[in-house]
């Protein structure tokens, strides 16, 4: 089947356009062309995965869409505008929130203000109640440096952080990456909250066990390209193409 | 103890006071150059010219306009710090890309340039700054005489110290910031405009330096080199104190005025490298300065 007709057909057509819709996407690192026209959809609500092996270009999809990779060409539309001409600081207030890989905890600031760092790009975000409610570990931490939380307290922060922002689009970067099992369970359930407060929800995984459990869709990402699409429900039927394409 | 070290009270606290009024200067220097180190990455080798102009636009508003001391205290350091956002936006701006040492030449340029106009227009002989009526006179505290002036420098210089570490440590503004300074990709990536927060940096910095120059006019003789002499101390502070450390710039300011008096007492001929001696040590023993974070 050609690539671009498993596209087309695994592309929810509903009567309203997709919250973000990406064609063509081209990145570079320097001379370095790595991204070879990404393309794939999301809808409002949707939570989906790209997934796929080291270095095929997921975190730098993510980092394409925010406009951190400056060197980039092709159509990211998100909610209707065209935002590849615009800097990071202008997508982020269209109301994309974005958790980093490395998380991006700030060391020199404490977990409230780290927590308390993004501005509010849009009305509608959650409270600081609500969050310590998802996340209650953060409450009893405030007051201490950011960098002194433990990897698992470090993402849910990174998390936490751009819930509060009124951001719809969530871009998060592996946030299951080096954490204790209970806790990849618990980020899991987070996801799964999320979406019912209606947030859409771009993940990056490595891990498809996990991606299976939250995400409705996932695109397989190779050399810079979407090379399939998978609907969760049919994950089971899939695993040895996902296998292969993982390398797992 | 003093008699026994044939050293009299008075000499004593005199250099003491002395030694805080340098220090006074090297604190509010070091942490302009502090905060615009942290944060642009660029070693701000015009702050010492800035810090001469601060003075000199101080003496041009009151002899051309008329303007007095306290106007001048407000007017210069936004007038000066105004003259830093257009430099920044102009020429510094189109530097970050590059390897830090060219903004340390491009600045390091810009002092000649400043220093040379002043120099051409107003000679080297220095020009005079009376003090203001409101602080002219002194207290006698018994084992000293304290000029007010004097007493007013530091006090002024603690307090905008004080106030700067306040507004970047414990407000949203300083937060950003200090947030930028870490990784100012990721705070881009919030939604929070990184290049206009670099430009007010350095015009604060800016302002800071000139500040320096108002308060410095009244004692100080006004002159194009006044900068440039004291510049080097401070960039010695500031090494010894921790790059881009605020708290550290400040303590080691005041700290090494002191020190640097002290010697001035018990061992006159090492005053002047005192300082640089510390440096030489502090550089040894924990080369990311006192109060500095190993990156």
């Amino acid at each position: 089947m050609a690539k671009a007709a498993l596209l087309e057909k695994t592309t929810p057509h509903g009567a309203h356009a997709p919250l973000l819709a990406i064609r063509d996407l081209q990145a570079w690192y320097g001379e370095s062309h790595v991204l070879h026209g990404v393309a794939f959809d999301v809808s409002e609500g949707e939570v989906v995965t790209l997934l796929g092996r080291n270095g095929a270009g997921k975190t730098t999809t993510l980092k394409a869409i925010m406009g951190i990779m400056t060197k980039r060409s092709g159509s990211v539309m998100f909610d209707g505008r065209e935002t590849i001409e615009l800097p990071a600081r202008r997508i982020a207030r269209l109301g994309i929130g974005f958790c980093p890989e490395e998380r991006g905890i700030f060391s020199s600031l404490s977990v409230e203000e780290n927590l308390m760092l993004p501005p509010q790009v849009r009305p509608g975000g959650l409270s600081v109640e609500q969050i310590f409610e998802l996340f209650p570990n953060l409450r009893e931490r405030l007051s201490s440096q950011g960098t002194k939380l433990s990897g698992g307290e470090q993402q849910m922060l990174a998390i936490a952080r751009i819930l509060r922002t009124g951001a719809r689009l969530l871009l998060l970067d592996e946030p299951t990456e080096g954490l204790a099992p209970v806790i990849v369970q618990q980020i899991g359930r987070t996801i799964m909250r999320l979406k019912q407060e209606g947030f859409t929800i771009v993940l990056v995984e490595q891990n498809f066990r996990f991606a299976a459990s939250v995400a409705d869709r996932h695109y397989v990402v190779e050399q810079g390209r979407v090379i399939d699409t998978i609907p969760n429900e049919e994950i089971e039927r899939n695993i040895n193409k996902l296998h292969a394409y993982l390398g797992v | 103890m003093f008699e026994l070290l044939g050293i009299p009270p008075q000499a004593l606290f005199g250099q003491l006071l002395l030694g805080l009024i340098n220090g006074s200067f090297y604190a509010l220097l070091s942490l302009g150059l502090a905060v615009i180190f942290g944060l642009l990455n660029i070693i701000n080798f015009a702050h010492g010219a800035q810090y001469m102009m601060g003075a000199f636009v101080a003496w041009m508003l009151l002899n051309y306009l008329g303007v007095n001391y306290w106007w001048a205290l407000l007017l210069v350091p936004i007038a000066v710090g105004l003259f830093g956002i257009v430099i920044e936006r102009l020429l510094i701006s189109r530097l970050y890309h590059l390897d830090h040492l060219y903004g340390l030449l491009l600045t390091f340029g810009l002092a000649l340039i400043i220093q040379g106009l002043f120099r051409n227009q107003y000679g080297i002989s220095g020009l005079p700054y009376q003090i203001p009526q409101q602080l002219a006179g002194g207290q006698n505290l018994g084992f000293m005489f304290l000029p007010n002036y004097r007493g007013w420098v530091i006090v002024a210089s603690l307090v905008v110290c004080l106030a700067t570490w306040f507004m970047i440590e414990k407000t949203k503004l300083g937060a950003y910031l200090r947030a930028a300074t870490e990784n100012p990709t990721l705070v881009g990536a919030f939604g929070i405009n990184v290049p206009r927060l670099v430009t007010l940096t350095y015009g604060f910095g800016v302002a800071l330096a000139a500040f320096a120059g108002v308060l410095a006019a009244p004692i100080y003789s006004v002159n194009p080199n006044m900068g440039a002499d004291l510049i080097i101390v401070v960039f010695a502070v500031v090494v010894i104190g921790g790059m881009g450390s605020i708290l550290g710039s400040i303590i080691t300011g005041f700290g090494l005025g002191l020190i640097e008096g002290l010697t001035r007492v018990f061992y006159p001929e090492g005053s002047a490298v005192v300082i640089f001696v510390i440096m030489a040590i502090v550089l040894l023993v924990k080369p990311a300065g006192l109060f500095g974070r190993t990156a």
